[in-house]
């Protein structure tokens, strides 16, 4: 019976595994074929079924009318995601602490109230906000550039910082902050020497996230810029045309994940470890 | 000195602490004993200046603190809870408090190292507070708190989440590790009588958010204000039940007369009777049923039902009673207690009502 269950169990998993990792290697796959081999029909083992090409890797990397620009895009997206994440991450924990330590109150809004506003703004289809973003922009003379974007990107993401960052504060006992504030701290020194070098592993979650969001959004990529600046997502579907070079495009979009990838592998470490322990018992 | 004056705090109706009027002495360790949700944490939280007043007045020589906030009052605190700082080690920790007084790096730590070897941490300092044991976690905060030589220490029930081995440990070293802050105010809360006198100079009882007793251990425990405070004192606590004066007859309940009573009472009438655990002793006249009996280390609590109430009985050594056994007990008449119908002490076997 339980040999029944475990196969059961394991068969399950390798189906649902399968589910996740296929679109992988179907792109890793087809980022290794050249014309050829993507019209003769679904292939997916090189050598066995198809001759392994280099075409579209090399794509990415020459210059001239053959080769695609990745460079541009690639700093692009890095800038805007980087800037934005950790202008979100900064005001986020800030506004986090505060609504998590302190009683507001306005009429009949409270603390709960005002946590449920900053996270309102990720409920809202995206759509809904595009042209109130557009039209900001525009007044403020930022369409088409990095600053704008950034601006978009740190409204964005302000919800997830603020919803991780109350969560992770909320585990943190008070009595933490009253020690450091009877030790000789004043409740911004409490903040700083105490309670933030001891929310690590709240920040690196909460930077996961907005890096993940901020460098995979296409919609304002795409609704918010032109010509003079693009992000990754908007560049990789930028190759989709009359005749789409699927391997080069695979082959973009596999090197567009690697630094999440990266970023996932080293933090999934760091998250296992609880840092926490020993602050109250 | 330290001063309370007409302190209140009340949250949602409920009365967290009660015109509280004292005045705590330079020099001495006062236990403040009391249920839990007795006021304890909140009369020390005001005190801290952690805990919002509705009204009233905090002195410290003679100033109005106030309206100080706590980083400003000098005091030290240590919390039930086992908190230290997790991202220091245990040297760090300690130097922790006097670094924020602007004390030298080196200095800081050098007093710190001090302070850790009173509380025999001083093989550890490298550590962080999630290496350390419950004891050792709590052994930091204690060094934390004294390092600072504060004006004011207080504990609040800093033994309470230990197991009883440390517990006892700890308290006998508590004279000794308290030494070095021995011309502050200290205030130690705990809900354990034993705790209390073994540790006070002075104990404060504290109900409802109210001061109900204050004195040295002794006088408190041989004379209660009232039955509250004679309660809240005796582990087990003492039991009451009312009874008729007549004479030198104590009449109870279910028609038992204990003869022989030579107390001076005010005159014949109705009071409410006390009779301590230790009181009362077998074989007696008066029939009684057991409903359960709880070894507790080397003696047994039996909890008695009798014609006139619910009693307890403390026996040494370790004694087995069947529920529903018989018995007959006896009181020892020269020891019981006698509270007013309202409650207040009227005559104690050690000495007549206090001043």
């Amino acid at each position: 019976m339980r040999t029944v269950y475990l196969a059961i169990k394991y068969l399950a998993l390798l189906l649902w595994s399968s589910f996740i990792v296929f679109p992988f290697l179907w792109a890793l796959s087809t980022s290794f074929k050249d014309a050829n081999a993507i019209t003769s029909g679904a292939t997916y083992i090189p050598w066995l079924q198809f001759k392994p090409s280099s075409q579209g890797w090399a794509s990415l990397f020459s210059d001239g009318s053959t080769g695609i620009n990745i460079v541009d895009p690639y700093i692009n997206s890095a800038v805007v995601t980087i800037s934005a994440s950790l202008i979100a991450i900064t005001l986020g924990t800030l506004a986090a602490y505060g609504l998590s330590r302190f009683e507001f109150r306005a009429g009949f809004i409270k603390n709960n109230d005002i946590t449920f506003f900053f996270i309102s703004q990720r409920i809202m289809p995206p759509i809904v906000l595009a042209i109130p973003f557009f039209l900001m922009l525009k007044t403020l003379g930022l369409l088409d550039t990095v600053y704008g974007l950034i601006l978009v990107y740190v409204a964005l993401l302000l919800p997830i910082a603020v919803w991780v960052m109350i969560d992770f504060f909320g585990n943190i006992p008070k009595e933490l902050d009253e020690l450091a504030m009877i030790d000789g701290c004043r409740p911004i020194g409490a903040f700083f020497r105490v309670i933030l070098p001891n929310s690590t592993p709240g920040l690196v979650v909460a930077g996961m996230f907005c890096l993940i969001f901020g460098w995979n959004d296409f919609f304002f990529a795409f609704t918010l810029t032109f010509t003079k600046v693009q992000l990754l997502p908007v560049a990789i579907v930028s190759l989709n045309s009359s005749v789409t070079p699927w391997w080069s495009l695979s082959a973009f979009a596999l090197i567009s994940v690697a630094p999440l990838v990266l970023i996932a592998f080293l933090v999934e470490n760091f998250l296992s470890k609880g840092s926490l322990a020993g602050a109250i018992r | 000195m330290l001063e309370m004056h007409d302190v209140s705090r009340t949250v949602d109706g409920e009365v967290h602490l009660a015109d509280i009027n004292f005045t705590f002495e330079a020099g001495k360790l006062y236990t403040i004993l009391g249920r839990t949700g007795a006021g304890k944490t909140s009369l020390m939280r005001a005190l801290m200046g952690l805990l919002p007043l509705d009204r009233g007045q905090v002195l410290l020589d003679g100033q109005d603190i106030t309206a100080h906030p706590v980083w400003e009052r000098k005091m030290a605190m240590v919390y039930q809870q086992f908190i230290n700082y997790p991202h220091l080690n245990v040297l760090d920790n300690v130097a922790f408090p006097l670094r924020r007084q602007g004390v030298r790096k080196a200095e800081a730590r050098a007093r710190a190292r001090e302070f850790l070897e009173l509380v025999d941490l001083g093989s550890m300092l490298d550590r962080r507070p999630s290496q350390l044991s419950g004891g050792q976690q709590q052994r930091v905060a204690l060094a934390r708190a004294l390092v600072k030589e504060a004006r004011t220490l207080m504990l609040d029930e800093p033994l309470v989440n230990l197991d009883y081995k440390l517990r006892e440990q700890l308290r006998e070293q508590f004279p000794r590790i308290l030494e070095r802050n021995r011309n502050s105010v200290i205030l130690y809360a705990t809900t354990e009588p034993r705790e209390a006198m073994q540790l006070g100079d002075e104990i404060l009882v504290m109900h409802e958010g109210r001061i109900l007793d204050t004195g040295p251990p002794e006088e408190i425990f041989d004379r209660p204000a009232n039955i509250q405070v004679a309660t809240i004192m005796g582990d087990p606590p003492i039991s009451t039940f009312p009874g008729v004066i007549e004479g030198d007859t104590l009449r109870l309940g279910g028609g038992i007369s204990i003869p022989g009573i030579r107390r001076a009472l005010p005159g014949d009438g109705e009071y409410l009777v006390g009779v301590r655990p230790i009181d009362i002793n077998i074989p007696g006249p008066i029939p009684a049923q057991v409903a359960i009996s709880e070894v507790s280390g080397s003696e047994t609590v039996v909890h008695l039902i009798t014609p006139f109430g619910d009693v307890l009985m403390l026996s040494q050594g370790v004694s087995s009673y069947d529920p529903d056994e018989r018995l007959e007990i006896g009181f020892v008449a020269d020891n019981l207690y006698f509270f007013s119908t309202d409650g207040r002490l009227i005559s104690a076997p050690y000495g007549e009502e206090r001043a």
